[in-house]
């Protein structure tokens, strides 16, 4: 009992990274209908960014915990945002009449891309934080020997995935930009007509995407205290997987789809064999597909004659 | 009446093919103007140029607002057409978003005033007064709106339940929203049974009498057509070949010949002057 309550926090924790991660994923192809490839690495720069705030704040002898913390968050959030808006400029605007393979072709392009740019300006190796900001937790139970911790740092995740999934929500849901963007979703074309930038709509869904790959690169960044280049590859793929897993295009469905992810791979681990939790992972993706196209929470396309 | 509309040579060809060749009209503030023509005459594609969806080969687009603004068309982007020309449009298939509620699709079409209001989205979501003041100022303008479409009670249902009627007189009031100078509307009556279309009318003229706007109207139903328009315009293979007040446009040769194929010298089929005075427009001239 003890070991499945522990498995479950750790499950929960990896899979609000995943969440994250997956929501930009689903926002993007919600308002233009493409599959960000490049996304896992901005998630990656965002890790990548905090870890340079942090070393610059040691350097500056800034050591107060919560004040590094919120200067990491908002350094990281800034840049990666800047990173998410030069992607879509540079890569997708220009081919955003040309059909759905070109904007695809040139997003792994810029995942590539963007690999080896952080790999020749900070190295192939890992990268580390030393000592970890943030340590320690609370015991929840002990029993036989095996005590349930629940780490500061998970409550951190937890806490600011729901706060952040909940202004996401708010922001989508009542909005004047999250209007903007849902009737883009639907009809780009009138949307234009009715006076809406959708250029500038495109734009922002990248940053907001790429805010929230940098808040979780970061959290990334805190809770293993190490990154390096390639991290972005399979951290996306998993949370493109948890989009796909609940519905691409719909925001509860990629964070639903990230728990599940994460609860998956984590108790497989703990369950059956470490060696196979990706094969789990995209076990279920396979069954999900099989059995429910649209994934969990999906609205069924209606094509109407 | 001032000007509102001035097309002049207004030429679209693609490739070897001219779908617009040549065309000149003016439509003046506070009146329907009607493009009508046989199927392939080239109507929507003089709106798509109106609205930017295409560039004219050749031609000016010359839009004067009541208060004296002047706007090339044809030199402007889409979204900047509907939002500093103020040129609304709607589409022969309905494209309402349908996954949103009836409030918000009328609501979008505000969002410029909204926009600014919020401060690009921050003032917005704290809540900064100017910006509920200007969010409240939409709903009532879009209430305003349901009401004179009779809908204001499925204002909290998605747009795609509606009734196809009232699809209909929803993406005009959507249209209306944007506070348009000049509104086009492609073949608003389509689809129509003769209720709805009574229902329509009312509002079309509604629209022209009490907004005091232009209405640039293609339409093929000719009760709608003859009721309501101060002036049409008759386009054939990419050409205009009349243009006119309804009665003289209805005893043109030209256009008769275009629509029935008839010799220029031959009186309409009895069934034709029938229908025709059926819709209201008096037999004969």
């Amino acid at each position: 009992m003890a070991y499945f309550l522990q498995q479950l926090i750790n499950g929960l924790s990896l899979g609000a990274i995943f969440g994250l991660i997956a929501i930009g994923y689903t926002m993007v192809y919600g308002i233009i209908g493409m599959i960000n490839f490049a996304h896992g690495d901005i998630f990656m720069v965002g890790g990548f960014i905090a870890i340079i705030a942090f070393m610059v704040l040691g350097l500056l002898g800034i050591t107060w915990v919560p004040l590094a913390l919120l200067v990491m968050l908002a350094v990281a959030v800034a840049f990666t945002a800047l990173y998410g808006w030069a992607l879509e400029r540079v890569a997708y605007r220009p081919l955003r009449n040309s059909g759905r393979l070109a904007p695809l072709i040139s997003a792994i392009g810029m995942s590539i891309f963007l690999q080896n740019y952080v790999q020749l300006l900070q190295g192939a190796r890992n990268k580390a934080l030393g000592t970890p900001p943030i340590s320690g937790g609370i015991t929840l139970m002990d029993s036989a020997g095996f005590s349930v911790q629940l780490s500061y740092m998970q409550i951190i995740i937890i806490v600011s995935t729901v706060l952040l999934m909940a202004g996401f929500t708010y922001l989508i849901n009542t909005t004047t930009l999250g209007r903007n963007q849902r009737a883009c979703e639907q009809d780009m074309r009138m949307a234009r007509l009715l006076g809406v930038d959708v250029d500038r709509t495109i734009a922002l869904t990248f940053v907001m995407g790429a805010s929230l790959a940098a808040v979780a690169g970061m959290v990334w960044l805190l809770y293993y205290g190490i990154i390096d280049f390639y991290v972005g590859f399979l951290a996306g793929i998993k949370a493109f997987t948890a989009a796909v897993l609940g519905g691409i295009g719909s925001l509860p469905g990629a964070m639903l789809g990230g728990l599940l992810i994460g609860l998956i791979e984590v108790f497989w681990s703990a369950y059956f064999s470490a060696e196979y939790k990706d094969v789990a992972a995209f076990g279920i993706l396979v069954l999900v597909l099989v059995f429910r196209p649209t994934g969990l929470l999906g609205k069924p396309e209606v094509e109407k004659v | 009446m001032t000007r509102l509309l001035v097309v002049e040579h207004l030429t679209l060809r693609f490739g070897g093919l001219v779908a617009v060749d040549d065309v000149s009209f003016a439509a003046e503030d506070r009146q329907i103007t009607a493009i009508i023509g046989p199927n392939g005459a080239g109507k929507t594609t003089v709106f798509n140029c109106l609205t930017g969806f295409y560039k004219p080969t050749v031609g000016r687009l010359t839009l004067t607002h009541p208060e004296g603004h002047r706007f090339l068309l044809e030199q402007m982007e889409g979204h900047v057409i509907a939002k500093t020309a103020r040129v609304a449009r709607t589409f022969q298939n309905i494209r309402l978003f349908p996954g949103m509620s009836v409030l918000e699709n009328l609501v979008v079409a505000q969002h410029n005033k909204l926009m600014r209001a919020s401060g690009f989205t921050l003032a917005g979501l704290v809540g900064a007064p100017a910006y509920k003041k200007a969010e409240r100022a939409a709903v009532d303008l879009a209430s305003y709106w349901l009401d004179r479409a009779g809908i204001v009670g499925r204002a909290d249902d998605s747009a795609g339940n509606l009734p196809y009627g009232a699809q209909r007189r929803l993406e005009i009031i959507r249209a209306m929203c944007t506070e348009p100078k000049l509104l086009c509307l492609d073949e608003p009556a389509a689809g129509l049974n003769p209720r709805e279309t009574a229902e329509l009318n009312e509002l079309l003229m509604f629209i022209r009498d009490e907004h005091k706007i232009g209405v640039l109207l293609i339409e093929h139903d000719m009760s709608v057509v003859m009721k309501i328009s101060d002036h049409i315009v008759v386009l054939d293979y990419g050409r205009k070949i009349s243009d006119g007040s309804p009665a003289a446009v209805r005893a043109d040769p030209a256009v008769i010949r275009a629509y029935l194929g008839e010799e220029e010298d031959e009186a309409l089929p009895p069934e034709v002057s029938k229908d025709l005075g059926a819709a209201g427009v008096p037999a004969g001239s």
